[in-house]
C-alpha cells in the first residue's frame, strides 16, 4: 500500500518538475504570467479611464448679473471643467458641432427671475452624445454643480429650495469615483483567466501536437496524477501572477485594499481552480494549439473581459445578457475583487459569490473526471 | 500458449462515423511470441500505428480482444502499462528538457526504483552512445540521437514487452543499425519481447517473425524466410548488356506476363517471375537476345510484391510526353556552387556544389535533417541562400521572372494537395495557377486523368484517396504546365512498394523524354534509380557520382558487393572519423 503511494507520489513529482522546467524555459509562459500583467496594468491604469476630466464647457450667459456670474464662476472652481464664455448660443452650438466643446450650459437673459421658481428651468444644457459614456458623466457633473449652487443660493437667501425631489448624493467606497480603482482589481481576474485557461489549455495541446502526451499516456500514470500534474504548477504560477498584480496595483496606482489579504488569497485560489478547470476542459476537446487558443479566447477570456462587470456594468446590460453573465465565473470573482479592494471584507457580498464559484468548480471537475481518460481517441 | 507476449483476436477498429468512417483494422488475429522480435510491416495507412496503440492500451478496439502479457488490455490497462515500454512515432521526447531530465521524467513515470537508476542510466547511455550529451536539450540532438534517447526512455524499466512504432523511419542507416543492435541485446539479456512497426521492407529480414499488414488486414505472419521460401528459384539477376538502356529493359520485362517484378539494382536487374515461370533467353523480343539470367536467393521484398500483385494486372500506364530537348544534349541545367544556408547559428547546408545535366535523374540521398529539403528549397528559390550561387536553367530563381519559374515543377513533401477539393478540382486549381486556361487547360486535365489513371477518382475528395493515389495526383499536378525541370521532395515517403514502383516507372519515362528530375529520398535502395546522386549528412556532401561509383567507394574484401546502404554506412563512418 505504502509502496503504491510512494510510486504515485514519485510520478506526480516527476510531472510537476517537468512542468516547472518547461515553464522556466518557455518564455511565453513567463510572459503571460508576469509581462502581460504589467502591460495590462499600464493600459488600464494609465490608458483607459472612464472618468471625464477637463470637460470643455461652453458657458452662454445672455445677461451678466451677480447671480449668473456667481453661478458661471462655480464651474471654474471645479477640477472637472474648463469653461469658455460665449455671448450667443449659436456660436456655442457651432463650437459643439465642430467638437471644440464637450457641452454647453445656457443661461438665458431671465436667469435671475426664474431662479427658485418652480419650472421651467433656468438653465439649458447641451452635451455631445457621440461618446455616450462621457456625455452621461458630463451631464451628471453639470447637474451636480447646478444643484450644489442652487442649494447654497437658497440657503443664502433664506428660502426653501423648491424642487420636486431633493437629491442628496454621496458616493461611497470610491468617493473620488476614480475608475482606475475598480478597473485594476478587475484585471486580476483577467490575468488569472489567461494563465489558468489559455496558457494551460495551449500547453496541453502542445503536448498532443508533439506526441509527448501519447508517450506519457502509455506509462502507468493515473488520470488524477495527470490532472494534478498540470494543476499544481499552473496554480502556483497563477497565484504568483495575482500577487504580482496586487503589488503593482498598490505600489503603482495606489489602489486601496480595504479587505483582508486572507480573503483575497482565499477567493483568488478558488477562482484560479475554476480557471484551471476550464483550461483542462478545453484541452480535452482541443488537441492542437490553434484550436485550444481560439476556444480559450472565446469561452473564457472574452467573457471575462466583457461580461464580468470588469469594464461594463452588468446592471445596465439587457436582461438576457445579464442572465448569461451568471455562467461567467469571472463575474463572481470581479464582484469579490471590487468589494475587497474598495469596500472591505463584506462577507454578505463575498460569500454568495464564493459559493457560486465553488459550485462551478464542482460541476467542471465532475465533467473532467468523467471525460478525461487515458485513451487517445 | 504460455509463450505469447501478445494475443489479438478478431480485432477491428474504425475512425470517424457513418459513411466517412475508415476501417483502420479489420478482423486482425495475431499472436506475438515471447522473447522474439516481431516486425509489423506495411505501408502508411496499413493500420500499424492503430495496432501499436491498441497494444499500448491507448485505444480500445471496436470489436475483439487484446491480451498483453496475459492481461486483458481492456479490463486492466494500468497493469499492462506497468509492464510494457512504448515508443511512439517521433519518439515522444520533451525537446525543451535535457537528455538527463527526459530520463528522470520517464524513470519517475515508470516507477524505476531510485536505487537502480544510476546503473541503469549508465548502462543505457553507454549503449546508445549518449553519455557525453546528458546535459544537452533533446531538441538539439540529431535525428538518430533522438531516436536512441526515445528508445532509452522506453527501456528504462526493462519492460517485458517493447513496442516501437516506426522507430527507424527517416533515421540514417547507421543509427538504424545501432537501434537493431540495442534491441537484440535487450532481447538476449532480459528475454524481452519486441513488436516493431516499420515501412522499410529490408528490415523484415532482421526480425525473428514478420506480420504483414496491408489496408487493415493481416496478409501473413511467419518467419521472414518462410515468406521468401516459395520464391526459391523464381528470382534472378540479369546483367545489363552494354549499350542497352536499363530502364527500357526493365520496362519490357515488367510488361511480360511471366514476370512479377523487375528492379534496377546498379548495373543489374533483379527479376522475379510468377511461380514456375522460368525465364528463357528468348523471353523478350529479338532486340534483347542472349540475356543471361543468374539465379538469386529471394528476399522478403520480392515475396511482398508477389503477394500484393496479381499476374493479370496491367503494368503501370506511362505518361505520353512530348520530347523536350534531346537526352544526349548533356548541357548543365542546374548548378549549385558553394551553397550555404544558416538558421541562426546552425549551419543547415555547408557550402555544397554540384551540377545536373539535362534529362538526368539526380538524387539527394540522406537521413532526415541531412539538409536535403533546405538545399531543395534554395534551388527552387523558395529560400534565400546565405552564401554561394545557384542557377537553374540559366536563372537565379530568387530574382528571375515568373517565366523562368514556369519552366519548373515542384512536388512538395506530404504532397500539399487541397484535401477538401476533388481530384478534378485540384488539377483545375494547379493548372490555373500555372496560367493554363480554356481548351488547353481542359486538354491537360484530361491528359492527367488519363495518364495517371485517376479518371475513376475524378470526383473523389483528395483527402479520401489512399497515399499512393495522393502521390499520383500531386505528381500529375506538378506536370500540368509541362515543366522542363521537376523537383520531387520525398515523393515516396510512406508509400507502399507497389506505388513506389509505379512512381519510379513514371519518373523514368519523364527522364527518357528529356525532363530533368531532382529527387530527395531517405530510401537508400532508391538511389539505384538515379543517374547521378549525392549523399548528404549534416549539411555536407559525402560522395557524388553514379550509383556504381558510390558503391565502389565501399568495396572491400569483406564486402565484395556492397549495397547502397553499406556504402552509406562506410561513408558516414569515414566522415565521423575525419571529424
Amino acid at each position: 500500500m505504502s509502496r503504491r503511494l510512494a510510486d504515485s507520489r514519485r510520478r506526480l513529482r516527476g510531472m510537476v518538475r517537468k512542468e516547472w522546467l518547461q515553464i522556466w524555459r518557455d518564455p511565453s509562459s513567463i510572459a503571460i504570467a508576469f509581462v502581460l500583467p504589467v502591460i495590462l496594468l499600464f493600459l488600464f491604469g494609465y490608458g483607459v479611464s472612464l472618468d471625464a476630466k477637463d470637460i470643455r464647457l461652453g458657458l452662454v450667459v445672455e445677461q451678466m448679473d451677480s447671480d449668473s456670474r456667481n453661478f458661471a464662476e462655480s464651474f471654474g472652481r471645479s477640477d472637472y471643467f474648463m469653461p469658455r464664455y460665449f455671448s450667443d448660443i449659436r456660436e456655442a452650438e457651432q463650437a459643439l458641432t465642430e467638437r471644440r466643446l464637450d457641452g454647453i450650459v445656457w443661461l438665458r437673459h431671465d436667469f435671475s427671475q426664474r431662479l427658485l421658481q418652480p419650472s421651467p428651468a433656468a438653465i439649458a444644457v447641451r452635451v455631445n452624445g457621440v461618446d455616450a459614456n462621457e456625455a452621461r458623466i458630463t451631464a451628471g457633473y453639470i447637474q451636480g454643480v447646478w444643484f450644489g449652487w442652487l442649494e447654497k443660493y437658497a440657503r443664502e437667501h433664506g428660502r426653501e429650495l423648491d424642487t420636486p425631489v431633493q437629491l442628496q448624493q454621496r458616493v461611497w467606497f470610491n468617493s473620488a469615483v476614480i475608475s482606475r480603482h475598480y478597473l485594476v482589481p478587475g484585471l486580476i481576474a483577467i490575468i488569472m483567466t489567461l494563465i489558468g485557461s489559455l496558457l494551460t489549455s495551449m500547453v496541453i495541446a502542445r503536448e498532443w501536437e508533439r506526441g509527448t502526451m501519447e508517450a506519457m499516456m502509455a506509462t502507468p500514470l493515473r488520470i488524477p496524477e495527470v490532472l494534478a500534474g498540470k494543476l499544481i504548477p499552473y496554480f502556483v504560477l497563477g497565484m504568483a501572477g495575482m500577487l504580482f498584480t496586487v503589488v503593482l496595483a498598490k505600489g503603482l496606482f495606489a489602489v486601496p485594499l480595504r479587505g483582508s489579504f486572507g480573503a483575497l488569497l482565499l477567493s483568488g485560489a478558488l477562482f484560479m481552480l475554476v480557471a484551471l478547470a476550464m483550461g483542462l476542459l478545453i484541452s480535452i476537446i482541443a488537441k492542437n494549439q490553434f484550436v485550444a487558443g481560439q476556444i480559450a479566447i472565446i469561452v473564457t477570456f472574452l467573457p471575462a473581459f466583457i461580461l464580468s462587470g470588469f469594464i461594463f456594468d452588468i446592471g445596465s446590460m439587457p436582461a438576457p445578457i445579464q442572465l448569461i453573465t451568471h455562467l461567467v465565473p469571472a463575474r463572481y470573482f470581479v464582484a469579490i475583487l471590487q468589494t475587497l479592494f474598495l469596500a472591505g471584507d463584506i462577507w454578505p457580498v463575498i460569500l454568495p459569490n464564493l459559493g457560486a464559484m465553488a459550485l462551478m468548480l464542482l460541476v467542471f471537475m465532475m465533467i473532467i473526471r468523467r471525460k478525461a481518460h487515458k485513451r487517445i481517441a | 500458449m504460455d509463450s505469447m507476449a501478445l494475443r489479438l483476436q478478431q480485432v477491428s477498429r474504425s475512425f470517424g462515423d457513418g459513411n466517412a468512417a475508415t476501417r483502420a483494422l479489420d478482423g486482425i488475429s495475431l499472436d506475438i511470441h515471447s522473447g522474439e522480435v516481431t516486425g509489423l510491416i506495411g505501408p502508411d495507412g496499413a493500420g500499424k500505428t492503430t495496432l501499436m496503440r491498441l497494444c499500448a492500451t491507448l485505444l480500445a478496439p471496436d470489436q475483439g480482444s487484446v491480451e498483453v502479457l496475459g492481461i486483458d488490455a481492456l479490463a486492466d490497462p494500468i497493469a499492462v502499462q506497468s509492464r510494457i515500454g512504448y515508443m511512439p512515432q517521433r519518439f515522444g521526447l520533451y525537446e525543451d528538457l535535457t537528455v538527463q531530465e527526459n530520463l528522470d521524467l520517464y524513470a519517475d513515470l515508470q516507477g524505476l526504483a531510485v536505487a537502480r537508476r544510476v546503473t541503469r542510466y549508465r548502462e543505457l547511455m553507454e549503449m546508445t552512445g549518449l553519455s557525453p550529451f546528458t546535459g544537452r536539450l533533446a531538441g538539439k540532438l540529431s535525428g538518430g540521437m533522438k531516436q536512441k534517447l526515445g528508445l532509452a526512455c522506453a527501456l528504462l524499466r526493462e519492460p517485458e514487452l517493447l513496442l516501437l512504432d516506426e522507430a527507424t523511419v527517416g533515421v540514417d542507416p547507421v543509427s538504424r543499425r545501432e537501434l537493431w543492435q540495442i534491441v537484440y541485446r535487450q532481447v538476449r539479456e532480459y528475454g524481452m519481447s519486441v513488436l516493431l512497426s516499420t515501412a522499410y521492407l529490408d528490415e523484415a529480414e532482421r526480425c525473428d517473425r514478420v506480420a504483414l499488414l496491408h489496408q487493415g488486414r493481416l496478409l501473413g505472419m511467419d518467419r521472414p524466410a518462410a515468406f521468401s521460401a516459395p520464391l526459391d528459384g523464381d528470382c534472378y539477376r540479369l546483367d545489363i548488356p552494354n549499350g542497352v538502356s536499363a530502364r527500357r529493359l526493365q520496362r519490357r520485362l515488367q510488361e511480360h506476363p511471366s514476370i512479377a517484378d523487375a528492379l534496377i539494382e546498379g548495373e543489374t536487374l533483379r527479376v522475379v517471375t510468377w511461380p514456375g515461370q522460368a525465364p528463357t533467353p528468348d523471353l523478350l523480343a529479338p532486340e534483347f537476345t542472349a540475356l543471361a539470367f543468374t539465379p538469386l536467393a529471394p528476399r522478403f521484398e520480392d515475396a511482398f510484391i508477389r503477394l500484393l500483385r496479381r499476374p493479370e494486372e496491367k503494368p503501370t500506364q506511362l505518361p505520353s510526353l512530348k520530347q523536350t530537348g534531346t537526352p544526349a544534349a548533356q548541357d548543365i541545367v542546374i548548378r549549385a556552387e558553394h551553397l550555404e544556408r544558416r538558421f541562426g547559428d546552425f549551419l543547415a547546408v555547408k557550402g555544397i556544389s554540384f551540377a545536373v545535366r539535362r534529362g538526368e535523374i539526380f538524387g539527394l540521398l540522406g537521413a532526415n535533417g541531412a539538409g536535403k529539403s533546405t538545399t531543395f528549397r534554395m534551388l527552387c528559390g523558395l529560400l534565400p541562400v546565405s552564401s554561394g550561387h545557384v542557377s537553374v536553367a540559366g536563372h537565379d530563381l530568387r530574382h528571375a521572372a515568373a517565366s523562368a519559374r514556369q519552366r519548373l515543377g515542384y512536388m512538395a513533401q506530404r504532397f500539399s494537395l487541397y484535401g477538401n477539393l476533388t481530384v478534378q478540382q485540384n488539377l483545375r486549381f494547379f493548372s490555373a495557377s500555372y496560367g493554363l486556361r480554356g481548351a488547353r487547360q481542359r486538354e491537360r486535365i484530361d491528359w492527367a486523368l488519363q495518364n495517371f489513371e485517376l479518371r475513376p477518382f475524378a470526383g473523389h475528395k483528395a483527402i479520401d484517396l489512399s497515399l499512393g493515389y495522393k502521390q499520383r495526383l500531386a505528381f500529375a499536378a506538378a506536370l500540368m504546365h509541362e515543366p522542363e525541370i521537376l523537383f520531387l521532395d520525398e515523393p515516396t515517403s510512406g508509400v507502399d512498394p507497389i506505388a513506389r514502383r509505379e512512381f519510379w516507372a513514371r519518373t523514368n519515362a519523364l527522364a527518357e523524354a528529356g525532363i530533368t528530375i531532382l529527387v530527395t529520398t531517405h530510401f537508400m535502395e532508391e538511389a539505384n534509380y538515379c543517374d547521378k546522386l549525392v549523399i548528404m549528412a549534416e549539411g555536407d556532401i559525402l560522395a557524388e557520382g553514379t550509383p556504381a561509383q558510390i558503391k565502389q567507394q565501399a568495396r572491400s574484401p569483406q564486402h565484395p558487393n556492397p549495397s547502397m546502404e553499406d556504402a552509406f554506412i562506410t561513408l558516414i563512418e569515414g566522415h565521423e572519423v575525419a571529424a
